[in-house]
């Protein structure tokens, strides 16, 4: 079987590395690196490649270069901010209360989860109404003085709901002054301006694999600087937040990453937005049965399309739709890679007989016309050979 | 042909997929995600699922992951649990074969524009057009028995690529080809019931289970049972000995009534078994009333021969020998007296 050409519409997966980030990266690796502890020539040129990556990762941040943590990825970021919080709220045998949204990332959710399970610590969720946005309105009575940390996403991963943050951060102060706040950027990274979106957290999430750069490499902003407890102990690298020797080349994909994403923004989000409602739009004329998991009218990310699609099984839609190269996404998976029933639609209030249909096409920068063209030409007849009743 | 192999993570399958891409079909990989829950290869047996993603990387073909925990705790484990809290013995294998296997992910196949579903069962499909299931060539590994309720409908569609080997044979092929489960050991048992847990540990929380009295035949009560809903018409574990020393055999359970009765090894025999109509199904054309058949009661049970009568109830199926009591809920497959590999039908017993 000759393979077909690849549509890759599942950049909220992961995206392509940019060539420039690519670029950028071989440059940082073509003349000896030292270890940025050490104090040799190799060593310096190290350090000063990973503090003028942390200076552009502050700067798209609209943060100081000492609030910027370079991690592991965006996993690594939500544990830290999670647990870094917590360890620092019960240190002294006080109590503490955590709020997340009900449609967090599992990285946020899971640690959530697991914090729970510490003496003192109690985790409530926050619920979100119909259309995948937090009900701010519900926030104020769930905080209370012994709140320590509120985790609520900039923008949702699958359905690619806008979370509305600063009003969120507005009743977190209002009622639990003492609370930080903590948002899950990763997503919403490639398209919105993180400077002024997250300004009103304390905390703030990256991964460099949803905007261009490398797996592997992230970020947590936290403010004040020295604001949580260390997860990972040892030569007390990344000023005693997190030790182990860091990943210099990564977090110069990580600057280069943001950079152009934030160059290329006003333009790819006029494009890519076109895209995606050319997609929508051709999908709901050809495609019956089909529902918009997220009324118009909502704050979605521009590459974003998240739909239901009745008497539909998305595991056998996904493998039909990658069998003619088109990558689109069905949700989250367990450890064994089988899909799993999405909590975020649950949350939201879809039923279980959509949410089976439930697809998600996210587009990227490097995205054109053809590919969206080559989608509509392929997926309505996929779904309508795969249609049955439920 | 576009094929379909359901891979488990054993070394059966892995082998039927290699077959059919040393045969030059187009061939995709499935692991089923049955079991949401604890098993012994770990959390939804993501080692199987690892070991099957693994086997089809080697032999360059696709791996998908098909969720139908959902279909498999409504169509068969639920109906275990309740089985059993009516005195019943469910296999569960059969109703995963029947409602999943051949049922849901057959259709999937077909919707998928799969031209046949393989999986590593050993079994042999024989004809064509008219289609016959016939014992794998490895007798003590043939699985017909839990196959014996396919139809006409799902033979013409299915594919049993190891049905010809032996099981060494088998695993000597994984092993030339390097396949890494070449020596895994044989699933064992029930899939979703852990080995440490057991039975009784798995229906622990999911049902109440009942103290009930032992009798023997004559109505006299001779001991006690903590779970009446744990013990197995034919069982012999735990129910001690007769006046005369003898072992002595679950004869019937009678849940509601909270009562067990045992007998000696020569009370506890069965002569003859009724497959009520709705359970039957047929391979091809059904037994006729008197016809002679071989049965099976159960996966790697000895044939016993027999004769079938239809009667208002059902099918009767009369051993020329009486045999050791066939508990309620336990399939009876039958093969043909004329070709004894070769399955006619099947039913449950009542």
């Amino acid at each position: 079987m000759s393979e077909p050409p690849s549509t890759y519409l599942d950049h909220g997966a992961t995206t392509p590395l940019r060539p420039e980030v690519a670029h950028a990266m071989a440059e940082a690796r073509s003349e000896p690196l030292g270890n940025p502890t050490g104090s040799h020539r190799p060593a310096q040129r190290a350090r000063r490649l990973l503090e003028e990556a942390r200076d552009e990762v502050a700067a798209h941040l609209g943060r100081d270069p000492g609030e910027i943590i370079f991690t592991s990825g965006g996993t690594e970021s939500a544990n830290l901010a999670v647990f870094g919080v917590l360890e620092s709220a019960v240190r002294h045998g006080r109590p503490a209360v955590v709020v997340c949204s009900a449609v967090e990332h599992p990285a946020v959710r899971q640690s959530c989860r697991a914090a729970a399970r510490w003496p003192g610590v109690t985790w409530r969720e926050l619920p979100v109404d119909g259309t995948g946005s937090v009900d701010v309105d519900a926030l104020g009575g769930l905080l209370c003085t012994e709140t320590a940390l509120v985790a609520v996403m900039l923008a949702n991963n699958e359905t690619g709901v806008v979370q509305p943050l600063s009003r969120v951060a507005d009743a977190v102060r209002e009622r639990a002054a003492t609370a930080r706040v903590f948002t899950d950027a990763v997503q919403a990274a490639s398209f919105l301006s993180l400077a002024e979106t997250t300004s009103a957290a304390d905390l703030v999430g990256l991964s460099a694999h949803k905007v261009g750069g490398p797996v592997g490499v992230g970020a947590l902003a936290v403010r004040p600087p020295n604001g949580i407890a260390p997860r990972q102990h040892g030569g007390g690298q990344e000023r005693e937040r997190r030790s182990g020797t860091q990943d210099v080349v990564g977090a110069v994909g990580l600057a280069v990453a943001l950079r152009f994403a934030s160059a290329e923004r006003a333009e790819a989000v006029a494009r890519v937005a076109a895209l995606r409602d050319r997609l929508a739009a051709g999908l709901t004329e050809t495609v019956p049965g089909l529902h918009r998991t997220v009324p118009p009218g909502v704050n979605v990310l521009p590459g974003h399309l998240h739909l239901c699609l009745g008497g539909i099984e998305r595991e056998e839609l996904l493998l039909a739709l990658s069998e003619r190269g088109i990558c689109a996404s069905g949700g989250s998976s367990c450890a064994s890679g089988a899909l799993e029933a999405s909590y975020v639609l649950a949350a939201m209030g879809v039923p279980d007989e959509l949410a089976r249909g439930a697809i998600r096409f996210t587009l990227g920068h490097d995205t054109t016309g053809p590919d969206i063209e080559r989608a509509l030409a392929i997926v309505p007849g996929v779904v309508a050979s795969l249609r049955h009743d439920p | 042909m576009r094929v379909l192999v359901a891979m488990s993570g054993g070394v059966d399958s892995s082998v039927a997929a290699a077959l059919l891409v040393q045969q030059g079909h187009d061939v995709v990989g499935a692991t089923l995600k049955l079991w949401g829950g604890p098993s012994d290869s770990g959390c939804c047996s993501v080692a199987d699922v690892d070991d099957a993603r693994r086997v089809a990387q080697q032999l360059g073909i696709e791996h998908h992951v098909f969720n139908l925990s959902e279909e498999f705790d409504r169509h068969v484990v639920t109906p275990y649990v309740e089985a059993h809290a009516q005195g019943r013995t469910p296999n569960p294998c059969i109703e995963c074969n029947r409602a999943i296997k051949f049922d849901r992910l057959l259709a999937r196949a077909d919707r998928l524009g799969f031209d046949r579903l393989a999986t590593g069962h050993h079994a042999r499909v024989t004809g064509d057009g008219s289609f016959r299931l016939r014992r794998g060539a490895d007798a003590d590994k043939d699985q017909s028995y839990v196959l014996s309720m396919l139809g006409q409908a799902e033979l013409g569609r299915v594919v049993f690529p190891v049905g010809e080997m032996t099981k060494s044979d088998v695993r000597a092929h994984a092993l030339r080809l390097g396949l890494r489960t070449a020596a895994k050991p044989d699933s064992q048992d029930v899939c979703f019931i852990g080995r440490v847990e057991g039975r009784q540990g798995f229906l622990a929380d999911k049902l109440e289970f009942h103290p009930a009295t032992v009798t023997n035949g004559r109505g006299e009560p001779v001991g006690t049972v903590d779970a009446v809903e744990l013990v197995t018409v034919g069982q012999r574990r735990g129910m001690g000995h007769g006046t005369d020393g003898a072992r002595r055999y679950v004869t019937a359970v009678d849940v509601p009534g909270r009562r067990v009765t045992v007998g000696s090894a020569a009370e506890a025999v069965t002569a003859a078994v009724v497959l009520p109509d709705a359970t039957l199904t047929w391979v091809d054309q059904p037994l006729l009333d008197g016809a002679r058949a071989v049965a099976q009661v159960s996966a790697h049970g000895r044939p016993a021969p027999c004769a079938v009568i239809r009667t208002g109830d059902g099918l009767v199926v009369r051993f020329d020998v009486p045999q050791r009591p066939v508990a309620p809920g336990q399939t009876v497959a039958l093969y043909d007296v004329t070709d004894p590999d070769a399955v006619v039908g099947a039913g449950i017993a009542a």
